[in-house]
């Protein structure tokens, strides 16, 4: 044996660390790859070993790999073995990795629940807070829901390090469990208040983000944390709740009068920044929700100008970009305030650093008005010209158009002004927001009439020069303003001086260059001018002008007629052929202006984006029912394929083409050249249009002319929007001259009138008037439209289901599960009591969405709801709690099956008694499921646990398809977890059909009185094997409130309480919580055992005070803890193999034992075994099944169990003959009860 | 070198790497005289995130924070964390880092759990990484007695010298750090 370990760790020595790797990584620069791929075949030999140091450092390993972006997914069970190590060493590195690479589906996740169950209830408490933390990372709803009442224990640990970890944990518990949040908030609320800072600032960390989601169930507890802000002294803990402040007021008013003088007196006092900083922006919130106009507040809102002027002044960048931020929060209600240190921001403007710049930016949105808009966009324009880098100049492009647009173009005087800017950003380079130009142009175009005339004149210059904007390829972006200057010269086409031109412009080859969407406008829209200079022509008495037009036409048109693009091409034929018919007529001398110019009569008239959606819905018209029969399931089959093909279908259009080789090319080239040749029907093409037919599928691909654009840009012709400023300038200058002659008129007029006030000062946003008479037509709507927003919230936003109300006192139906199984012929089921207590609306609602999935469950509910209604009509519960019983206890036992919450009130007791005789003894039964149901999976997984890994996660991904089908039917499924050893119910995976299990329990009696009860369940501790964990739950049955409870045990010779270093050997243990009324706990021991081959019986007692509203009682109860043999052992999984072997090595003792009289299927006994005595099946083969287990001390407990008729045989073998009699036993017994 | 440090950790392999790579090519074309935030981009979650970061020498410390979180707090945080590091490996630099990342997640997972922040006293953390330290080393640690003469030896010919960051000496102006 000690030959075997030197040779171990002399083979290690060879094995690389982590800083061998690194140092490889590091001199294996060029080859890295490589390097790492031997690496991890290594460590795949590594993983192979037995030895648990060798299996931890490839997993350390492999850890630094993923984070190089190595993936190590496969490695997820070694993790996992790793985790399971009982040295803290091991554990702590496999907590690490599961950490860095676990996440939601990860399939073996679900084997680590019962680990990491034991890890948090290590007697060491880094234990608990490595596997704490590791959870924290890779947390699931599954084990959320099943650890969360083991993590709201931890809450009140007598360590502070353990409290802060699990209140902070609770925060992701909350997360992918919500129903745990109500029973878990008081006692999160309770560490509000706790000693410790750590502990204290973690409670607030996590209520602060849950407010943060949902800050009206929140309210209630401002006077706490205006305590707390109060008196703490901890910056961190203000900082959060001067946050949660903000966050709240604008649902409370009343709170925000009162925060502004503590507020303001920190802002005065604090030195820290951060603290300065987040008071200022609390304040602002404070002064958003009261609604302005009262006076005093105009103080405070100095106040925090001034202290943000102070920050955006520092030469601190950080401090000026955080200024920027909050000024932007004040901007949106007290603008006027914010305006006057416009000089700041813009000054901001000209930051080196970008993100500042765009904060100022952002200021200046809302800083624009009438007046100042021009000045603030020339100088924008400046900074365009001046930026570097494409992404702020774009930033900078659309802030332009955003001031500018923003609220219906509010702020805009001068339209003329405004399309110029247009016209302007358009020479921008490199530019992505062509389209955004192109959308704003159409948009003012078509909506101010009084504009059309002018933006026609810019578009024509700019279909003109249209070579400029598409000359460089860079500048594909920009062509998109095409699109709208084509379109509107077209439409708006009598606004034209000269439309022969722009006709012209618009028919040059060139275009064809451009992007389909863009050529198949300019064709619709050549039609219309077309048109439109036909009807000009034909006024005149020279018919050849008309018909030279017309031969414009039929000369140009055939280019686009073979364009790729169908929408072009298409049209192109079509006014071709229109054409070539409107020439014939013209040769006949045949009028016909008029009636081209009808195809296009009538004016568009704008329409809301959300017009369609708007539409209301008819009375009487279910868009929801089917028009038809449904399609049967085998048709959605058929369906698959076309799917597919539609898919693909574009695929194979386009880039593929590219992907063929030059070869191919050329030869399909030639071959279609000769096809051509042959063909008498084809028109042969220009050589231009020959290459558009071939290469225009890619925009890349377009030929293009390179022109070098190193002078910036000036399309000739075009007036400078500075103009206009200028001009502007001048207009309101004689604007207000004329208005004082006005003014003085009127004064000689009334001498006596009050007209002076109006004479100086500056002119009011009202004076300016537009230069146009600009009729902004609104955009049209339905009639009837509904008014409402649709509201755009995320509906998987995780933080939606948080949204509790927690002022409600807490139903003993929404307790947590605890990991005790409801006994089945418990006389009085904590379940059945708990479910016919109230029932939130909400939990309801949530219920009736799963119902909705549950169709097949739908109408036996419904039935049964019925039926209750029926009886419990004279009860003052009224239908909604009905509702919520009526289907709680079914969802309750489908969920979980271990719900333990104790009975409160009578009163709902005779509720109880009714909902539970429905509901309680067979709940799978009763709630109408196909009995095939989930209670089976696990055991398939643990069955799993006893083959190859490798072939073990080929099943379970079997095992999840599987899962997601039910999922389907049921909706809800669970993991039907047994308590903490790891046992579970083990069931070959073959026998599906098979009835379900009924709820077990290994809770068992310990102690009862009028006060309190106590059930206890003991576990073997894998890492000591001298330690065994007894988890007693109390639970409180009386009126009044138990406290100081003392848990004292007297110690024997062989087995000893731990207590607490420095205590006595007969001091008690005092229990680390109290108990209100009707409320249950649970509190962990630790014992130390010595020998654990008998059984064993402790007297103990409980002491504790009883406390009514005006006296107090010290009462006591005493109780004996029996050890039995089976709670020393520990399920483990033992692969078929090692226990064959194990058998054949004849260490083993045997013994049997005979059961007569069992009545009850196969795989319930062997659950049966396995759930209370701790064993797991190895093999079954048909009524034959083999199992395993181990003593917390190494003994091998091996158990073959047959049966036949009724009788059921055990043969056993174990190193230990005396332990071995002691479980038979027991296994024994446990069956003689049932 | 880089050190970035995502809470939003639960990516796939590939986009975490992407997302690293972004940060560390934005982080660092910055110059040191501007501000130590940058907004989110669609990579990190959207514009409720931003990235806080501090540059040490040749480190980036880089955080990316919702808005929940106090941005100046943050900065505080870092240089906590820098400072427990620089205890707990006597005068940290960055080989220091770089050869054992394991453990500089441990001392991490002290100040910052699942993505909260669980302690900014620095005495309290460094006390409970002592505690954990010693109780790896009772139980042996990773690295037997005989794993680490090798490792000695392999160490001999190590190629670079490591540079002391000194965190004393690096200049940064903290606005705040006030008595946390």
């Amino acid at each position: 044996m000690a030959l075997k370990i030197v040779k171990g760790s002399i083979d290690r020595m060879f094995d690389k660390n982590l800083q061998d790797l690194v140092r490889g990584i590091r001199n294996h620069k060029e080859d890295e790859a490589k390097y790492i791929s031997t690496c991890i075949d290594e460590i795949k030999q590594e993983l192979k070993q037995d030895n648990i140091a060798v299996k931890a450092n490839a997993v350390c390993k492999l850890t630094y790999l993923q984070m190089l972006g190595y993936d190590v997914s496969w490695a997820a069970f070694n993790i996992v073995e790793v985790m399971s190590s009982s040295k803290f060493t091991y554990k702590r590195i496999g907590y690490l990795a599961a950490s860095q690479c676990f996440h939601e589906s990860t399939d073996v996740i679900m084997l680590t629940t019962n680990q990491i169950r034991k890890d948090l209830s290590s007697p060491n408490q880094y234990d608990t807070g490595v596997a704490l933390t590791g959870l924290s990372c890779f947390v699931t709803p599954d084990l959320a829901r099943d650890l969360a009442n083991d993590i709201m224990t931890l809450m009140s640990h007598t360590k502070p390090y353990i409290r802060k970890k699990a209140v902070l944990i609770m925060y992701k518990v909350f997360l992918k469990y919500p129903e745990s949040l109500r029973p878990a908030f008081p006692r999160l609320k309770e560490k509000l208040e706790d000693p410790d800072p750590g502990v204290q600032s973690a409670a607030v960390n996590v209520i602060c983000e849950l407010a943060r989601r949902n800050p009206k169930n929140y309210l209630s507890l401002a006077p706490l944390f205006f305590k707390l802000m109060t008196s703490s002294t901890n910056n961190w803990v203000l900082i959060k709740i001067i946050k949660l402040f903000g966050a709240l007021t604008p649902l409370e008013p009343r709170l925000g009068k009162k925060l502004i003088e503590p507020l303001t007196n920190l802002i005065h006092s604090t030195s820290a920044m951060s603290l300065l900083y987040e008071c200022v922006n609390t304040v602002i919130a404070v002064l958003i929700s009261l609604s302005s106009g009262m006076p005093n507040h105009s103080a405070s809102i100095q106040l925090c100008v001034q202290k943000l002027r102070i920050l955006i002044e520092d030469s601190d960048q950080n401090l000026k970009y955080l200024g920027l931020l909050a000024m932007s929060k004040i901007l949106k209600t007290h603008p006027k305030s914010v305006q006057s240190h416009k000089d700041l921001i813009l000054q901001c403007l000209d930051d080196k650093d970008e993100s500042i710049r765009l904060r100022a930016l952002d200021l200046l949105y809302g800083m624009v008005s009438k007046k100042n808009l021009m000045e603030i966009v020339k100088k924008l324009m400046l900074h365009v010209d001046k930026a570097e880098g494409t992404t702020y100049r774009d930033e900078l492009l659309t802030k332009i158009i955003d001031i500018c647009s923003q609220s219906n173009y509010q702020y805009i005087t001068n339209f003329e002004w405004y399309i110029s800017i247009l016209v302007e950003l358009t020479r921008l380079e490199g530019t992505r927001h062509g389209h955004l130009i192109a959308s704003q142009m159409l948009d003012v175009a078509i909506r101010v009439k009084a504009i059309r005339g002018f933006a026609v004149a810019q578009m024509a210059t700019l279909l003109d020069n249209a070579h400029l904007l598409t000359g460089n390829m860079q500048r594909m972006g920009i062509c998109e303003v095409l699109y709208a200057a084509a379109w509107i010269c077209g439409e708006f086409s009598e606004h034209l001086e000269n439309p022969m031109q722009t006709l012209e412009a618009m028919l040059r080859p060139k275009v064809a260059t451009l992007p389909g969407h863009i050529q198949a406008v300019y064709v619709q829209n050549a039609a219309k001018l077309f048109a439109t200079v036909l009807k000009s022509q034909e006024g005149n008495t020279d018919s050849t002008a008309a018909q030279e037009t017309s031969q414009l036409m039929i000369d140009r048109l055939p280019l686009f007629v073979q364009s790729a693009n169908l929408e072009v091409q298409e049209r192109a034929s079509c006014i071709l052929q229109l054409v070539k018919y409107i020439q014939k007529l013209q040769q006949k001398d045949v009028e016909v202006a008029e009636e081209v110019s009808a195809l296009f009569a009538g004016e568009l008239n704008p329409v809301a984006p959300k017009a369609q959606k708007k539409v209301p819905v008819p009375e009487g018209l279910d868009l929801d029912s089917w028009i038809n029969e449904p399609p049967s399931e085998s048709e959605s089959e058929d369906e698959q394929p076309k799917a597919i093909f539609a898919k693909e279908e574009p695929k194979h259009s386009r880039p593929r083409r590219e992907e063929v080789d030059e070869k191919e090319l050329a030869k399909r080239r030639e071959a279609r050249k000769q096809e051509q040749a042959n063909n008498p029907f084809y028109i042969k093409a220009s050589p231009s249009s020959q290459k558009v037919y071939q290469e225009a599928p890619g925009v890349e691909h377009i030929p293009v002319v390179q022109i070098d654009l190193s002078v910036p840009l000036k399309v000739p012709g075009l007036p400078m929007s500075d103009q206009y400023v200028k001009l502007e300038e001048e207009r309101r200058q004689k604007e207000r001259a004329e208005k004082k002659k006005k003014e003085k008129k009127k004064r000689k007029e009334k001498r006596s009138g009050r007209g002076k006030k109006h004479d100086s000062g500056p002119e009011s946003e009202e004076d300016i008037t537009p230069a146009h008479q600009v009729d902004i037509v609104t955009e049209e709507m339905p009639e009837n439209a509904l008014p409402s927003d649709d509201d755009d919230k995320d509906p998987n936003d995780p933080h939606k289901a948080l949204d509790i109300d927690l002022d409600k006192p807490l139903a003993d139906s929404e307790k947590l599960p605890v990991r005790s199984h409801r006994a089945a012929e418990a006389p009085k089921s904590p379940t059945e009591d708990g479910d016919a207590t109230s029932q939130e609306p909400k939990k309801k609602s949530s219920k009736e969405k799963r119902e909705k999935k549950k169709d097949k469950d739908r109408d036996r509910k419904k039935s049964k709801e019925e039926k209750k209604k029926k009886k419990h009509k004279h009860e003052e519960k009224g239908e909604d709690l009905l509702g919520g019983e009526a289907e709680e206890p079914v969802v309750q036992s489908e969920e979980t099956n271990e719900v333990a919450a104790p009975p409160t009130s009578t009163s709902a007791e005779e509720t109880a008694t009714v909902a539970a005789a429905e509901a309680a003894p067979m709940p799978e039964a009763t709630s109408g499921i196909a009995p095939d149901s989930e209670p089976d999976e696990p055991k398939d997984t643990e069955m799993e646990e006893t083959k190859s890994s490798k072939h073990k996660k080929k099943k379970q991904k079997k095992e999840k398809e599987e899962k997601e089908k039910k999922k389907k039917k049921k909706h809800h499924h669970h993991h039907h977890h047994s308590d903490g050893g790891g046992e579970e119910a083990v069931q070959n995976g073959t026998v599906e059909e098979e009835e379900p299990l009924p709820p077990m329990s290994n809770y068992c009696l310990l102690a009862e009185n009028s006060y309190v009860k106590m059930v206890y369940d003991i576990q073997g501790n894998l890492q000591d094997g001298s330690q065994v964990v007894v988890s007693v739950i109390f639970e409180n049955k009386c009126d009044s409130f138990l406290k100081s409870m003392e848990f004292n045990v007297l110690d024997s010779l062989n087995s000893k309480l731990q207590r607490p270093e420095g205590s006595g050997p007969h001091d008690g243990l005092t229990v680390p919580f109290q108990l209100p009324p009707g409320v249950s706990n649970e509190a962990r021991f630790v014992f130390t055992v010595q020998s654990i081959i008998m059984p064993q019986k402790l007297k103990g007692t409980l002491t504790f005070i009883v406390k009514n509203e005006d006296s107090s009682t010290h009462e006591k109860l005493d109780f004996k803890l029996h050890f039995t043999c089976t709670s020393y052992l520990i399920t483990t999984p033992c692969y078929s193999d090692a226990f064959a072997k194990l058998l054949e090595s004849g260490d083993l003792k045997c013994s049997s034992v005979r059961l007569e009289g069992v009545n009850m299927p196969f795989h319930h006994l062997l659950a049966r075994i396995c759930f209370h005595h701790h064993f797991s099946v190895v093999e079954r083969i048909d009524s034959c099944a083999s199992m395993y287990s181990r003593s917390i001390q190494g003994h091998h407990v091996c158990l073959l169990v047959k049966v036949s008729a009724q009788t059921v045989s055990i043969d056993a073998k174990c190193d230990e003959p005396t332990l071995l009699g002691n479980v038979l036993d027991e296994i024994k017994q446990t069956f003689s009860q049932c | 070198v880089q050190n970035t440090v995502q809470h939003v950790l639960l990516q796939a392999e590939d986009m975490q790497q992407q997302i690293i790579r972004e940060t560390f090519h934005l982080v660092s074309k910055r110059d040191d005289n501007v501000c130590n935030f940058l907004e989110g981009g669609s990579l990190i979650g959207g514009s409720d995130y931003k990235l806080i970061y501090r540059h040490y020498a040749t480190l980036y410390f880089v955080f990316c924070v919702d808005s929940s979180e106090s941005e100046l707090g943050i900065l505080d945080l870092i240089q906590v964390f820098v400072e427990t590091l620089d205890k707990c490996f006597e005068n940290v630099c960055e080989l220091d880092l770089i050869f054992h990342m394991d453990k500089v997640h441990y001392i991490l997972q002290e100040v910052v759990m699942g993505g909260m922040v669980l302690e900014t006293n620095m005495n309290e953390i460094t006390t409970q990484v002592d505690v954990q330290n010693r109780m790896e080393k009772s139980e042996g640690g990773l690295s037997a007695a005989p794993a680490r003469a090798v490792s000695a030896v392999k160490n001999m010919n190590l190629p670079e010298i490591p540079r002391n960051i000194n965190i004393g000496d690096i200049n940064i102006k903290v606005p705040s750090l006030s008595p946390f």
